[in-house]
């Protein structure tokens, strides 16, 4: 098994993310981008995990990096929610109160 | 009780702080506790004086005042005759005074403050005369002008007093210069001590050098000067009659006057080896006596004021005073002082007592014909001023014909000229007052009566011993004034070739070893047997190297020619006066006529010399010469300050402001900040607040810094 | 007791400062609270000061007690270095005194505007600048002190002082800072021409350069250090010609800065002198000393003329204390045992009797609202204890015997009819004499001083107010300064027994690096 599709495919998934990141404006669109930039990260972990056989440490982050990702969309869509309360819009460029 | 010589003066003290502290309290009965501190003061010197007749032991006390460079500085007490008689004289006299003031200052808005301080005059004045030392000596010598000043404007809220208190005590500040300097040369050249049996015995034997011990002398003599009113420093005695009567009877004619006469005869082994006294002739000591004698009665003859008339006859007086001691007629003049206490303040009570009767005036052309009104005043005055007349067998007679006798036979015959002249003068000015006062016709306003009697007993006494100390005296009697009173010190022949050689070559430190020497060797012979007495220092010259003797100013037998011309001039002078003032026989315009106007504006001005010190010097110095001084000082010296200040501030600054501060370093500062805040608010455009413009840099510089490394790698 | 030799000194220079921080963390409000502690420090460092009066070792006064030479700023060789000897006692005493009888003084009654918190706290300052200049033994430490004092006095003076305080605080802080630049430039000077015999450097602490051998300088270097040093102490002092800033200061002050600064803040300057320039460099002093003597007798025949052109009384004491220092400096110049005795005795009574006139000055202003002599009149009759104390001091500051002025001039007179054989004896008989006609100027303008404003009667404008005599505070404060003029003047040895052996020391110190060169 060839490692490249994987990191490839990492890849095209973390520039997605990124560009997802750092173009949209909507903050749940942003906090789905920054979950695909994880899940990249996830899989270069797994396949390199595979990849090395025995070497099991990058499942167990895999594991951690879901489970905190879990957390991570919690509380992200908790401040969503209340910049949506406050602004009522989740748009992201009307968040500027810290311009300086 | 010579032992314990210093209670006597510590008991006017004591009482001197209870009247202070107190006397609130007592109100009017504070004057009792002075008289009891005098009375006790008295008895003290009453026994004082049996002990000394009956013993003539020198008894001296001393502990330590304080120490400096090694040196112990003793301050203690010296009993000898001197010290006795005066001790005598001041407490008689003082208690006198508080017994008579007790009528005279009834009712005084200050009467407690006027006990206070008689009481601290008495202290001072007792301690003056049982100083061992020159330093107490001054202490108590400033403290005697203080309370003098104290009394003398006792009556303050009038100006003309105070102006008076305060030209006494300047011009005795004046004199003390010259205690000062003088003390303090006597200090260093008889081996740093201030003991004054060390100095005297140190000056005459020889160990000083003549021309240091002449300065001395002359410095000690202008403090004499001041003190004891003498010609030119007398100008503030006449002023110092604005004191209460009593006070000028105590202070200014009895005793704290007579501190200077008194200063010389404890200091006369200086003044004998410094003036040369011996030597005859003149020195300076006798011609200032003499000068004050006559100057000073030629002006009791214009005054109107009885106390005026009485102050310059003091001052006339002390010249005789000092006349005797320059003269080396020791016993002279300190008789003469002992005699002329107890007349002069009889006289000045006297005064007192007319004025107490006559509405509180002492003006003469408001007296006359009082004879009758007050009999015991009469009597007393002219007790007084027989007296002071030299009129025998008074008071006066006998000491004025010994200071004669003595400028005779010590070869002085200008001043026993100026004596007879000033006796002629000192008899008519008095006979003028006598017959101005109790003769001829009532000229006042007021209800003249005789002074109730806690005033004429004191009077009266003075009067008594005015008639009788004279004799104490007198050539006759068996046990004399001379024998008790006398100068005697200590001397060791250091002249000599060998003396004066070592005495050139030695250097004053050496001397403070010979001081002690000399100190520890008196207390051994005092013991011992009798010295070989000498008068002069042509004698100790001749004297072997290092032989001790005992130094005592000659004294002469009674001289019945002098004696005579005294009594005879007396007399003429009285009947001068009786022809004049008396019989007005007198030419009525005798005083329009020149010279005799001109000599009578001369005196009525004084001489002019107290409008040269007061509105010459005086004046000038606190006026012209201090304003310019000041002026100095604000503008040239503060100016100078200022103008730094103005100058640094007006054109210094503004350069190193405008064009070095402002431009350049400023400049330099200013730029600095221009350009970081021109960073700053360029940076700031890229803190706008959107996460994902932050997201997107971040991106971009992580991809730079990817890429550099991986082209770095 | 053997925490108090080592602590003693420490504690009487520094409990001031912590009772000044107290102050300053107490709300202004609590007025009683205030003035209570600051009363409490003061009455502490008395405490303290009595006790290390009452340890000293009289027998040696020569000797520094209570030393303590702890390593401060090793980098220079600086050591926090403190002692006392017989010398500094007095001071000592006559500061922790001062401070309480000033804060007493002024108990309820301060001065405009107000702010007791402020004064006091600036008070106790000072209180630690004037103690520790006395114990210092470290030209640094030494110089730290001297400048401590300067700021809170000029606070005092351009906050509380009267009309013209500005001018009058700039130039006391400029004169003084000029002097202490040049005096600064001295000590490294000293500093770096200096090796301790022990450690082989150089060295700031002034027993081991008062040490001959330690300094290695020429005779020229000498001069021009001495020179630096008489410039900062003889502002301080002030000597004619540089006295121009004290009666400006003084004039506007409030009552209790004239008093600390005529009471103690002068005697730096002539501390200064007595403890460092004469024992560090006495090739220099000896150059200097007739320049110092005319300078001094300029003074006081100077001061005392100007006195005497016053209008103003509180100007007037001003310009008293350029004379009666130019005693003190006299004395100094003499190079000899009395003279160096005499400046000391003198420094202590005229802080003593200074003080006085200046708080009985400051009373009558704050009754007659006025200083001006020719307005005033008839104290005497209007408050007679106040006009009687007001005597009392006139007569002590004239140089009355049996009071302490004397011993202050007398026996400056005194020395400089023979000074230290290395000096002309010429010059300063000249100076004996000058000075000793001053006394008689002193006399004049105290007495006319005193008729203007006790005698006479009580003029027009004051007829109808009620002006009252001596208060309790001013009682309290004023009877130990009354006491201990009497009691010096009658007995000196309470002062001359302490100071003659330490000054012994100074004056053989000197005599012998002298006669070893000039031999």
């Amino acid at each position: 098994m060839a490692l490249n599709q994987f990191l490839l495919l990492s890849l095209f998934l973390f520039c997605t993310g990124v560009y997802g990141a750092l173009v949209r404006r909507s903050g749940v669109l942003v906090l789905m981008s920054i979950e695909l930039m994880l899940n990249a990260a996830n899989l270069n972990l797994v396949a390199f995990s595979a990849f090395y056989k025995g070497e099991l440490s990058g499942q167990v982050f895999a594991l951690f990096v879901i489970a905190i990702a879990a957390a991570e969309v919690g509380v992200g869509l908790a401040i969503v929610l209340l910049l949506y309360r406050n602004l009522s819009s989740a748009d992201l460029d009307r968040a500027d109160s810290m311009k300086g | 009780m010579a032992h314990w010589a210093f209670l006597i003066p510590l008991v006017p003290a004591v009482s001197y702080f209870v009247i202070l502290l107190f006397g609130k309290r007592f109100g009017e009965r504070c004057s009792y506790i002075g008289i009891a501190a005098l009375s006790a003061a008295w008895v003290m010197a009453a026994i004082n004086v049996y002990q000394w007749i009956d013993r003539r032991e020198i008894v001296r006390e001393s502990i330590e005042w304080f120490e400096w460079g090694g040196g112990s500085i003793r301050v203690g007490t010296h009993v000898d005759g001197l010290a006795t008689m005066m001790l005598f004289v001041v407490t008689s006299v003082s208690l006198l005074v508080h017994v008579y003031s007790l009528e005279y200052l009834r009712g005084d808005r200050r009467y407690t403050h006027y006990y206070a301080a008689l009481s601290l005059f008495s202290a001072s004045m007792l301690m003056l005369v049982i100083a061992d030392n020159t330093l107490a000596l001054l202490t108590s010598w400033e403290l005697v002008g203080l309370c003098s000043f104290m009394l003398i404007s006792h009556w303050w809220e009038d100006k003309d007093n105070s102006n008076a208190g305060l030209k006494a005590f300047i011009t005795n500040r004046v004199g003390d210069v010259g205690l000062i300097v003088g003390i303090i040369i006597l200090y260093f050249v008889a081996g740093k001590t201030f003991d004054i049996d060390t100095i005297n015995s140190a000056a005459l034997s020889g160990s000083i050098r003549h021309g240091t011990l002449l300065i001395a002398a002359v410095c000690l003599l202008a403090a004499v000067c001041s003190k004891s009113g003498q010609v030119p420093l007398h100008i503030w005695l006449p002023d110092a009659m604005a004191g209460p009567t009593p006070v000028s009877a105590l202070i200014h004619a009895a005793t704290m006057v007579v501190a200077g006469v008194y200063m010389v005869a404890r200091l006369y082994g200086v003044f004998f080896a410094g003036l040369s006294i011996d030597e005859g002739g003149m020195n300076l000591l006798a011609l200032v006596g003499g000068v004050t004698m006559v100057i000073g009665a030629s002006m009791a003859f214009v005054q109107n004021d009885i106390k005026r008339v009485l102050a310059y006859s003091t001052i006339s007086q002390l010249g005789y005073m000092v006349a005797a001691l320059g003269v080396g007629a020791w016993t002279g003049g300190v008789f003469h002082l002992f005699t002329h206490a107890f007349f002069k303040a009889c006289l000045f009570l006297g005064a007192g007592s007319l004025s107490h009767a006559c509405h509180h005036t002492f003006d003469m052309r408001e007296m006359g014909g009082l004879r009758k009104k007050m009999p015991t005043t009469f009597l007393t005055f002219t007790i007084g001023t027989l007296a002071l007349a030299g009129v025998p067998p008074l008071a006066g007679f006998w000491s004025k014909d010994e200071i004669l006798n003595g400028a005779r036979a010590n070869d002085f015959p200008i001043i026993m000229v100026l004596g007879f002249v000033a006796a002629i003068m000192t008899a008519a000015y008095m006979g003028r007052a006598l017959y101005l006062i109790f003769f001829g016709q009532y000229r006042g306003h007021a209800h003249p009566h005789e002074s109730p009697k806690v005033m004429m007993i004191p009077v009266s006494i003075l009067a008594g011993l005015a008639v009788v100390v004279g004799l104490l005296n007198a050539p006759f009697a068996d046990y004399r004034f001379g024998q008790w009173v006398k100068f005697e010190v200590e001397v060791e022949n250091r002249y000599g070739a060998a003396g004066e050689v070592a005495a050139a070559a030695e250097a004053e430190g050496e001397h403070a070893a010979e001081g002690e020497v000399v100190a520890e060797a008196e207390g051994e012979h005092a013991a011992e047997a009798e010295h070989v007495i000498v008068h002069s220092i042509t004698e100790i010259k001749e004297l072997a190297p290092g032989e001790v003797v005992l130094f005592e100013p000659e004294e002469h037998e009674f001289n019945i020619g002098v004696a005579g011309s005294s009594v005879a001039i007396g007399l003429v002078g009285l009947l001068i006066a009786t022809w004049i003032y008396l019989l007005r026989k007198a030419p009525k315009n005798l005083l329009l006529v020149n010279p005799f106007r001109a000599l009578y504006t001369l005196l009525l001005q004084k001489y002019y010399l107290d409008k040269l010190a007061v509105d010459g010097i005086a004046k000038g110095t606190a006026g012209p010469v201090a304003d310019g001084s000041y002026w100095v000082n604000q503008k040239i010296i503060d100016g100078a300050v200022n103008g730094v200040g103005v100058t640094t501030k007006k054109y210094l600054a503004p350069f190193a402001y405008e064009q070095l501060d402002q431009f350049v370093v400023d400049g330099l500062y200013n730029g600095l900040g221009e350009t970081t805040k021109g960073l700053g608010s360029a940076f700031r455009k890229l803190q706008n607040g959107r996460i994902q413009r932050y997201g997107l840099w971040l991106f971009f510089a992580v991809a730079i810094l990817g890429l550099v490394v991986a082209l770095l790698a | 007791m053997n925490w108090f030799d080592d602590w003693g000194i420490t504690l009487t220079v520094f409990i001031p400062i912590v009772g000044a921080i107290i102050l300053l963390l107490i709300p202004k409000s609590e007025e009683e609270t205030i003035k209570g502690v600051a009363l409490l420090t003061s009455l502490v460092t008395m405490g303290f000061a009595i006790g290390l009066m009452a340890e000293f070792d009289y027998d040696d006064t020569a000797r520094l007690q209570f030393e303590v030479n702890k390593s401060w700023i090793d980098v220079i060789n600086s050591r926090y270095h403190v002692a006392l000897d017989g010398i500094s006692l007095p001071l000592v005493l006559l500061s922790a005194l001062i401070i309480v009888l000033c804060i007493v003084y002024s108990w309820n009654h301060f001065p405009e505007p107000h702010n007791p918190k402020a004064l006091l706290a600036l008070m106790l300052v000072l209180e630690t600048g004037m103690i520790g200049t006395f114990v210092a033994q470290d030209l640094i430490l030494f110089f730290i002190f001297f400048e401590v004092v300067l700021l809170p006095m000029y606070f005092m003076i351009g906050v509380w002082g009267g009309k013209n305080r500005e001018y009058a605080s700039i130039k006391f802080f400029l004169f003084t800072l000029f002097g202490s630049a040049l005096m600064l430039l001295s000590f490294l000077a000293v500093y770096f021409s200096s090796k301790d015999p022990v450690t082989g450097q150089h060295t700031f602490d002034i027993v081991t350069l008062s040490t001959a051998g330690v300094l290695d300088v020429s005779k020229t270097a000498a001069v021009v250090m001495f020179g630096g040093m008489f410039l900062g102490f003889g502002i301080k002092v002030p000597m004619f010609p540089f006295h121009t800033w004290l009666p400006d200061a003084h004039t506007e002050a409030p009552t209790v800065g004239s008093v600390i600064l005529a009471a103690v803040l002068l005697k730096l300057g002539t501390y200064g002198f007595i403890r460092i320039a004469l024992p560090i460099l006495p090739e220099g002093a000896q150059e200097w000393a007739p320049y110092i003597g005319l300078l001094a007798v300029i003074g006081i025949i100077y001061g005392a003329l100007n006195c005497l052109a016053q209008r103003d009384v509180k100007r007037l004491i001003a310009f008293s204390s350029v004379a009666h220092m130019g005693f003190v400096m006299l004395g100094i110049a003499t190079l000899t045992t009395a003279g160096i005795n005499a400046a000391v005795f003198g420094m202590v009574a005229h802080g003593l009797i200074t003080g006085l006139l200046f708080f009985v000055a400051g009373s009558m202003q704050e009754r007659y609202h006025t200083r001006e002599m020719s307005r005033l009149g008839g104290l005497l009759i209007s408050a007679p204890k106040m006009g009687w104390i007001l005597g009392f001091t006139a007569m002590a500051s004239l140089g009355l015997p049996g009071l302490a002025g004397f011993w202050g001039e007398f026996p400056a007179i005194l020395a400089a009819y023979e000074p230290l054989s290395v000096l002309s004896e010429e010059t300063f008989r000249t100076y004996m004499v000058i000075a000793a006609v001053g006394t008689v100027l002193a006399a004049a303008y105290l007495l006319v001083m005193y008729q203007r404003v006790a005698m006479g009667e009580v003029p027009e404008e004051f007829r109808d107010e009620h002006i009252h005599d001596v208060h309790g505070p001013e009682w309290i404060a004023w009877a130990p300064m009354l006491i201990l003029i009497l009691a010096l003047g009658i007995y000196p040895k309470l002062l001359f027994g302490i100071t003659d052996d330490a000054v012994k020391h100074v004056t053989e110190g000197i005599a012998t690096a002298l006669n070893a060169t000039a031999k």
